[in-house]
């Protein structure tokens, strides 16, 4: 099963990457604070602007949510790794074009039906972790795979715009 | 996240602080609907200057407030709202069904 959600604006494939953290946690909610201040100071490093950082710490605070209440069922001693790897160009290995995450989990199956979310019109408490995941990342993308879920959610770092038109590190 | 209560103007503000997400938006939720359904207080304020995060749990705790609110005929008033908490609510595009003001006298005052 996959299901993708990417917006188009680029190919992630075109990229390579570097791992740049890996983080092995319990579905326990007490340990998303930790997670959203890492994430934050590792996009901070990569020279996300705030309002970039707020929606990568947004999408993967809420994906950990999903996977803690729905995969996990609210069980809060079974294993999520969350991997963080920096994207760059090929030939610009200083450079960084932006981050991609990767959430697995060993938790029920996600069914497809429920991987669309709600109408935003239809006003009722839940349904909106999808929806801001899909709108606050370039690249969503559900699948299953050796008995796991896998999420893997990109957010390309924008072009600074210079005087020179030059794009910087 | 920390929940402090006071009265005022015929009803209840609640100050919220810290982070409301899935480990804590149980507590905010029982705090609320306590106010509501419970104390059947006429207006509930949420102060939400010192809240620093708030999740889809958060967002869906106040949809159920608001709910709650209008099922007995009282009012959910909200104010300060934190630029986090605003960018959520216009992700979710709930700033038109909640009543949102600037500060605390403007919410007083209403």
């Amino acid at each position: 099963m996959k299901s993708s959600n990417g917006k188009g604006r680029k190919a992630s494939r075109q990229f390579q990457a570097d791992l740049l953290l890996k983080l092995e946690m319990r579905s326990n909610p007490e340990a998303l604070c930790l997670v959203r201040a890492t994430l934050e100071r590792t996009a901070e490093n990569l020279h996300f602007h705030s309002a970039e950082r707020r929606a990568i710490v947004r999408s993967v605070d809420e994906a950990l949510a999903n996977v803690m209440r729905h995969a996990y069922e609210g069980k809060s001693d079974l294993p999520i790794v969350v991997t963080f790897r920096r994207l760059y160009g090929q030939n610009q290995p200083k450079s960084c074009a932006g981050i991609e995450i990767l959430l697995e989990d060993q938790g029920v199956a996600v069914d497809p039906a429920k991987l669309k979310g709600r109408a935003l019109e239809d006003i009722r408490p839940g349904g909106l972790g999808l929806h801001f995941m899909r709108q606050s990342m370039d690249e969503v993308e559900f699948s299953r795979k050796d008995g796991k879920n896998q999420l893997r959610m990109v957010k390309y770092l924008a072009i600074p715009k210079t005087a020179s038109g030059s794009e910087g590190e | 996240m920390q929940i402090a209560a006071r009265e005022s103007q015929g009803g209840t503000i609640l100050d919220l602080s810290g982070d409301i997400d899935l480990a804590h938006s149980p507590a905010m939720r029982k705090a609320l609907l306590g106010e509501i359904r419970e104390k059947r207080t006429p207006k509930v304020f949420l102060n939400l200057k010192n809240v620093r995060y708030i999740d889809s749990s958060g967002i869906a705790s106040l949809v159920e407030g608001l709910k709650a609110s209008r099922e007995i005929g009282s009012r959910l008033i909200l104010y300060s709202l934190s630029n986090t908490v605003r960018e959520v609510m216009q992700l979710s595009r709930l700033q038109k069904i909640f009543e949102i003001y600037e500060n605390e006298e403007q919410a007083l005052s209403s």
